[in-house]
């Protein structure tokens, strides 16, 4: 719809090439290799554990956007190849997210169960990231080939749908988080984009097929 | 006297940070790096923190409890991790922004329930009690701590020179919002200008300290330049920063964070491990600069360990209420 026909061919060659997997994985690992780095090099400021934490975070955020971003994208540019990349994406998604709660656990909490368990009954916005990070983890551990086949498509689908609620939850979370000194500019960024992805497959559904079916007929006409 | 030297060395400003080496070796290392994965706004204070100041040395303070034991943190890190809201929320704003402040000329003007009321320029303030080096803890709302080696000398210097009358039972702190030179106070997180307050009995109190450099030096912007409190046993944000006016009170004066969230923010605020802030627990804090990630937490201590110097001023107040 919005590429040609001649550059959507050579974008779909792109996605397609062998070699954009690999390299796309290597780059969703390079924020994690940079944090190390200044680890060691002591260039993460006066407080690395919260610096860590809320990276992961950000990081998480990211990804999630990202591979929300993946079926409107193909849907706007026809680029039918992207879905190769989803589930890549969304495995780094609860890759990130697994890092940011293992972060928070271990460096704020010293991996006291004890105190984890209070901490996430007493602070909200702990409780709806720790809400997120587990229904992320059942859908990481139902996305390969032999779940779907399990589940049976439709179930399957119904189930990743959880997805939009893990969007809600982690922009929830990062509100939440921010409230106490209401900084809300980052948040609103990522709920504006959160909000299109979302509203998109909403109007999609919804509306969306019946206007372009409308808008056919027209053309037919034409 | 009583508690000058309890057979220990401590360590002199000059020792306490190897600054050179900081300013040095931070600007060089993986800025880049640190830029790449946290953005900029976050990586750029690492590379300017620790900026040179003029000296400014104080005499080891005769106090009894002035002189903590505990590892200074490194000038580094006091002087990039700040909460100073009229600069900005995020605790990198402050190094990053408040160069805009302008910490000279300066006037603090004192008024209020005081016989001789009158506007003290800063050079006079520098000149009106001998400089002290006190090495504090601070330990902020937050659950994070420093200790910092500031210089100044006791509040109640300055508040003996205006003569408080029999009514002056409590004392507020303004502090500077200008638009001009502060990009933070464009937030309304909270009401402008940043107000705090003290008992007078606390104001008075030799630990609290009118202070006007740290680590040797005269106070870096962000640190509340040219002149704020520090009152080691209550929570950060009591101590207010780029003070201009001090009011002697009879009522117990309004102060910011009460204003904001009273439910959370009390106008004692003392620092206190069995009294929780609602949304989180006061039992423990992670001190900054000391030992690496894995660290344990420390246990925090009642009235931040100076309970043997304040604690009469609260005997038998409910600090559960009275938070």
């Amino acid at each position: 719809m919005v590429l040609s026909s001649v550059t959507r061919a050579s974008a779909q060659s792109i996605v397609q090439h062998p070699a954009t997997k690999p390299v796309l994985f290597v780059a969703a690992l390079l924020p994690p290799t940079l944090l190390v780095i200044g680890l060691v090099n002591h260039t993460l400021g006066a407080n690395p554990a919260e610096t860590l934490i809320r990276s992961l975070g950000d990081w998480t955020l990211r990804f999630l956007c990202l591979t929300l971003a993946i079926t409107p994208l193909r849907q706007w540019t026809g680029l039918s190849a992207l879905a190769r990349l989803r589930r890549m994406l969304g495995l780094f998604t609860a890759f990130y997210a697994a890092m940011h709660f293992s972060a928070y656990a271990v460096f704020d909490m010293g991996l006291v169960w004890s105190d984890i368990v209070r901490d996430v009954a007493k602070r909200p916005f702990i409780l709806v990231g720790t809400a997120a990070f587990l229904l992320m983890l059942l859908l990481a551990a139902t996305s390969f080939n032999r779940a779907i086949k399990w589940l049976g498509a439709a179930r399957w689908q119904r189930l990743h749908r959880a997805v939009y609620g893990i969007a809600l939850l982690a922009i929830l979370h990062f509100f939440w988080m921010r409230a106490g000194k209401r900084n809300f500019g980052e948040v609103a960024i990522y709920a504006t984009i959160v909000a299109v992805l979302l509203g998109w497959r909403l109007y999609k559904e919804n509306w969306g097929t019946r206007y372009f079916m409308k808008l056919g007929s027209h053309s037919a006409k034409g | 006297m009583l508690l000058k030297d309890r057979g220990f060395v401590h360590p002199i400003a000059s020792e306490i940070t190897p600054q050179a080496v900081f300013n040095a070796r931070r600007r060089w290392l993986a800025t880049a790096a640190a830029m790449a994965v946290l953005g900029p706004r976050a990586a750029w204070p690492q590379a300017n923190a620790a900026a040179k100041s003029a000296a400014l040395p104080g005499a080891r303070s005769a106090v009894p409890g002035a002189l903590t034991m505990d590892k200074p943190t490194p000038l580094a890190d006091a002087s990039s991790y700040n909460n100073f809201y009229e600069f900005g929320t995020d605790k990198s704003d402050p190094a990053r922004e408040a160069h805009t402040l302008k910490a000279r000329p300066w006037t603090v003007s004192i008024e209020g329930e005081v016989k001789k009321p009158g506007t003290f320029g800063i050079d006079e303030l520098l000149k009106l009690a001998p400089m002290e080096e006190r090495i504090y803890r601070l330990r902020c709302v937050e659950g994070w701590s420093m200790v910092i080696p500031w210089v100044g000398y006791s509040l109640s210097e300055l508040i003996r020179k205006v003569e408080p009358t029999g009514n002056a039972k409590y004392v507020q702190f303004v502090t500077l919002a200008d638009r001009a030179q502060m990009p933070g106070l464009k937030s309304s997180v909270l009401e402008w200008p940043y107000l705090e307050g003290l008992r007078i009995d606390e104001a008075m109190h030799p630990l609290t300290l009118l202070t006007f450099g740290m680590y040797g030096q005269v106070l870096p912007n962000q640190n509340g330049a040219p002149l704020r409190l520090v009152v080691p046993w209550k929570y950060g944000f009591k101590s207010g920063k780029s003070l201009v006016k001090i009011r002697l009170v009879e009522q117990q004066p309004a102060t910011s964070w009460s204003l904001a969230a009273p439910q959370e923010y009390g106008f004692y605020s003392n620092v206190n491990p069995k009294v929780d802030h609602p949304r989180w627990s006061q039992a423990t804090e992670r001190r900054i600069g000391e030992g690496d990630l894995f660290a344990k937490k420390r246990p925090t201590l009642m009235f931040n360990g100076y309970e043997t110097q304040v604690g009469s001023l609260y005997a038998g107040m409910d600090l559960k209420k009275w938070f």
